[in-house]
Parts: structure tokens; C-alpha cells; sequence
């Protein structure tokens, strides 16, 4: 593996950035590289994060992403600087560092805190510049994936489930809620505590942020629990939570599956999709849990997706 | 009452709702009839292994699930993977 010239560059400016705002940075740890893929770059120094973000990501739509960050600190983790830099032709943005969900402990996942931040999120105004939220996009990329692999037996349940979502949900026309302000790539991954390490919990990670359906944002633990991953306790702390807090995605009571069928069906095929990649690129089998992800795509095929209001569109 | 044996006073004390006469210089206890077959009853009950706890509480409802969803899950049964995260459910929690 060639080594990434970004890195060390990345690694730099961490440091100038960390110096920059606090000159008598103790310097114990030195830089630490949170995430090294294709599509981010992370680096820390310290109490400061600088992120290279995915080759395709454009200034002007991440600067749309980093001003909402800017003007709901109670919600998103705000950036350092207002607009991004280019270093070996990535744009670069600069973050305070905030402690995340324990990965080896997510017993301890803060769900109530995270469908709340969701629920604010989704009741706050776009402002009329932001670009679509790119979780249809990123979800049809998974699937355009798969479709380019050798043949895998376990696809063809996972493109079937894809094919009769509705074209919204593929990324191939415009979503049908285009005011609605959403994450766009939530997961346990996406929360930090600012001031580390016991500030309030806070969203991270605009890359994906924009207008769409919400429900989108809810979709990932809803397939989870779906697919019988996630324990019914958990899922209904998420669902509770946010329906406390007033969120728009699904009505306040009653059967929340009519908004989330469309949204959670599409990310249980992208996760399928992502896992069955990553099985064929290391040569192994599918685990248990991948399997019951091609499982549920499988059943999808015997249950025609449940089309709410805005999905109907 | 005197104790038959040492002639010291007795006392009467309670033991799990029965009568008994211990003397207060020999310990020497004096039973009335039924009282020892009271006694046995009580111990049984002591031994015997404990009545099955009643079923816990359930804190949530078993909460909706689409018509997809896992057979025993769509949660259910609180996941198929019960409180044991599976490693590799684990990581996917946290990946996009």
C-alpha cells in the first residue's frame, strides 16, 4: 500500500490549528488518526479535529453544511472555521475534539440524548441553500457496488428488495420533503460530547446533511431492530425519546412503520450491500449478522413497502 | 412455669409464630402438643426452594415491527442477539 501523502499534510495542520488555539498545547498524546478511508481523513491533536473529507465533496455544499453547524451549536458539534480549506486537493475542516460512544461498550450509547438532537434537528428551518441530504445517494452507491462485484449468492435478495423501493428512496429523483433539515448518515459514530470529555451530547459529521425525509435519520436503528439486532428496549428508548421531543418523522402516536418502512428497508439493503463487499473482498463468508440483514431483504420481497403520505409522492 | 429439670424460671419466646418455653438456667426448651409438629411445618416451608418469582415486569411493550422484520425479533424477544452484542452487530452500530 502506497503511503497517503494526506496524512502527514493533515497531521501538520491538526497541529498548526491545535497551536493555533491553544499556544501552550501540552503536546501529550501528538496527533492520533481518528479515521484513515477512502471517503475521510481524521486526525486529532490534541483538543482539536482537522477532517479531509471524501474526494467528491465540493466547497460550496459543505460550506451550505458547516454555516447550519455554525448556528446550532445545541445540536451539531459547530466547526472551528466557517469555510474549508484544500490540501492535496481535499477540502479540510477543523473541529473541537469531543469524546465519542464508547465502540467497545455501546450498552452505554446515549439513545434518548440522540433522538432528541435528531428531533431538534429535523423541527429546525433549512435555510433555502442546503442541498438534498445524501443518504438515498450514498445507499445507491452501496447497491451500484454490488451490482459491480462477482457474482455473490447472497445479492441477488438485496438488489431484489432495492428494485421495488420507491425511485426517492434509490436516489433516482428528488426526495419527496424538501424543507425538512436531516442528518443524513446517523449512526452511534455520529455523537460526541463537547467540552470533552462530559460536555452534552452533539451531532457530528455534515458530509451527508441536507434537506429530505427525516425518517431517514431513524431508519438505521429501526432496520436494526427490524433485522432483530437491536434489542426491542433500545429501539423503543430511541422511539420514545424522539417522540417526546416533538419530532416531525413519525406521528406522535400510533404505528411509527407506515413513515419508516420505505426508509428503513433502503438502509437494511445498504448495509446488506456494504457487508457483502466487504465479505467478498476479504474472501469469508457472511457472519450471522450480515446474514440477517440478507435475510430481512429477502422477506422484503413477500411484503410490498408500506407507502406513507410523503412516500406515496 | 418452672423448668421439670433445673427448677430455674422459663420464658416464653416466639420462634416464627410458635410458643416455646426456654429455661432461663438450663436452655432447656419445654414444648406444648403440636407445638413441635408447628416447628417441623415452619422448617419445611424454610426449605422448600422458593415459589417461582412472579414474570418480570416487561418495561416496554413489545413494540411494532414491520411485516419484513425477523421472525422472533423485529425484537420481540428483545433481539435475536440478546445482551451479548454480536462483534460484528458491534461495529456496525458505528458504521455508516
Amino acid at each position: 500500500m502506497t503511503a497517503n501523502p494526506l496524512l502527514p499534510a493533515l497531521t501538520a495542520k491538526a497541529r498548526a490549528a491545535a497551536h493555533a488555539r491553544t499556544p501552550a498545547c501540552p503536546c501529550g498524546v501528538g496527533a492520533v488518526t481518528l479515521a484513515d478511508r477512502s471517503d475521510a481523513t481524521v486526525v486529532r491533536h490534541e483538543d482539536t479535529v482537522a477532517k479531509a473529507h471524501a474526494p467528491d465533496a465540493t466547497p460550496t455544499d459543505l460550506t451550505a453544511r458547516l454555516t447550519v453547524a455554525t448556528h446550532l451549536p445545541d445540536v451539531l458539534l459547530p466547526p472551528l472555521t466557517q469555510a474549508p480549506v484544500t490540501l492535496h486537493g481535499r477540502v479540510v475542516t477543523f473541529w473541537p475534539y469531543g469524546t465519542p460512544v464508547d465502540p467497545e461498550n455501546p450498552d452505554t450509547a446515549p439513545w434518548e440524548a440522540a433522538a432528541t438532537l435528531l428531533a431538534r434537528l429535523h423541527e429546525t428551518p433549512a435555510p433555502a441553500a442546503l442541498p438534498p441530504m445524501r443518504g438515498p445517494a450514498k445507499a445507491a452507491h452501496s447497491v451500484a457496488r454490488l451490482r459491480a462485484l462477482a457474482p455473490h449468492p447472497a445479492a441477488p435478495p438485496v438488489l431484489r428488495a432495492w428494485t421495488v423501493l420507491p425511485a426517492w428512496a434509490r436516489a433516482e429523483t428528488a426526495m419527496p420533503d424538501t424543507t425538512t433539515l436531516c442528518h443524513g448518515d446517523f449512526h452511534l459514530g455520529q455523537l460526541v460530547r463537547h467540552p470533552a470529555p462530559d460536555g452534552p451530547w452533539r451531532l457530528i459529521d455534515v458530509d451527508d446533511l441536507g434537506t429530505g425525509i427525516p425518517a431517514w435519520d431513524l431508519a438505521r436503528p429501526a432496520s436494526w431492530y427490524a433485522c432483530g439486532l437491536l434489542p426491542a428496549g433500545e429501539w423503543t428508548r430511541f422511539l420514545a425519546a424522539y417522540r417526546a421531543a416533538r419530532g416531525p418523522a413519525v406521528p406522535a402516536e400510533g404505528d411509527p412503520w407506515p413513515a419508516l418502512d420505505v426508509p428503513a428497508r433502503a438502509l437494511t439493503v445498504h448495509t446488506a450491500a456494504r457487508a457483502i463487499a466487504k465479505a467478498a473482498a476479504a474472501d469469508r463468508p457472511l457472519d450471522e449478522v450480515e446474514q440477517s440483514l440478507v435475510d430481512a431483504c429477502d422477506r422484503m420481497s413477500s411484503a410490498p413497502p408500506q407507502l406513507s403520505p410523503h412516500s406515496a409522492k | 412455669m418452672q423448668c421439670p429439670k433445673c427448677h430455674a424460671p422459663m420464658h416464653t419466646y416466639n420462634r416464627n409464630g410458635v410458643q416455646i418455653e426456654q429455661c432461663s438456667g438450663c436452655r432447656g426448651i419445654f414444648l406444648d402438643y403440636g407445638e413441635l409438629e408447628a416447628l417441623s411445618r415452619v422448617e419445611s416451608q424454610w426449605s422448600q426452594p422458593a415459589p417461582p418469582p412472579p414474570p418480570a415486569p416487561q418495561a416496554y411493550p413489545a413494540p411494532q415491527a414491520p411485516a419484513w422484520g425477523a421472525p422472533h425479533g423485529g425484537g420481540h424477544h428483545g433481539g435475536h442477539y440478546g445482551h451479548k452484542r454480536h462483534k460484528s452487530f458491534g461495529h456496525m452500530l458505528f458504521s455508516s
